[in-house]
């Protein structure tokens, strides 16, 4: 952003590891960066395990409501949770997951998609995790082209000079 | 009269502030730039956006259920 490198130096600075790929869990580092960025925030976001996924450039992201007691679908007037033998049934996540995405977008709330966008136009960086790389067989075509390859000594520099450091 | 105005209603969090910061770089500095949204989050957020940035919000208020902001584009 081109306000960010005028703020040169001064500018604050926030990193966020991203360690979940679920669509609900995709929210939190995405927004914080984005906004983060929209207000001069100069932003490193590290991606490793399951939160690489979200790198990939087709995005198929789901929810589970299995394990997960808090996840309460507004249906009907009421708010219902899914006990685990439904929710572990095949087809149910699918499902939970097409509701999800009504109801983003009903509600006028951002698609993952369009965030990340965001988050490139927005001059974030960007640093996927080498080794989970490896480990899971990610080859560097199918993820997003705005991105560089780094490890734990690369996100520690970016975080020992950040103001804030998260971890999702 | 402001230079610009910017739509965000029916959008949820963040998009108003993000859209309106990508709007503000349109806005001639000094220029001021009015932003409409539904977002009841928006009213805060607009605040600590503002205070953060070094753009003063100039008004905010609230008319059936619509937000209005304008922002002086400072920085």
């Amino acid at each position: 952003m081109t306000e960010t490198q005028a703020a040169g130096d001064n500018a604050k600075t926030m990193s966020i590891i991203v360690t979940k790929g679920s669509l609900d869990w995709a929210y939190p580092p995405f927004i914080l960066a984005t906004t983060a960025a929209a207000m001069g925030v100069d932003v490193t976001m590290f991606f490793t395990f399951y939160g690489l996924t979200l790198l990939k450039k087709k995005l198929d992201l789901q929810i589970s409501a299995l394990g997960n007691p808090a996840m309460q679908m507004p249906m009907m007037g009421m708010h219902m949770g899914m006990p685990n033998i439904v929710a572990m049934l095949p087809g149910v996540d699918a499902g939970a997951t097409m509701m999800m995405k009504n109801m983003i977008k009903k509600k006028g709330v951002a698609s993952i998609e369009d965030l990340r966008e965001a988050a490139i136009e927005s001059d974030i960086k960007i640093i996927a995790c080498q080794m989970t790389m490896d480990l899971f067989e990610f080859k560097k075509e199918d993820m997003i082209d705005n991105l560089t390859l780094g490890g734990a000594a690369t996100y520690m520099e970016k975080a020992l000079k950040s103001d804030i450091n998260l971890f999702i | 009269m402001a230079d610009k105005t910017l739509d965000a209603k029916g959008l949820n969090c963040p998009l108003p502030i993000l859209k309106a910061k990508k709007t503000l770089k349109e806005v001639p500095t000094g220029g001021t730039l009015e932003v409409l949204s539904t977002d009841p989050g928006s009213v805060a957020d607009f605040e600590a956006f503002c205070r953060t940035t070094g753009n003063p919000l100039v008004e905010s208020s609230a008319d059936s259920g619509v937000y209005r902001f304008l922002i002086k584009h400072i920085a």
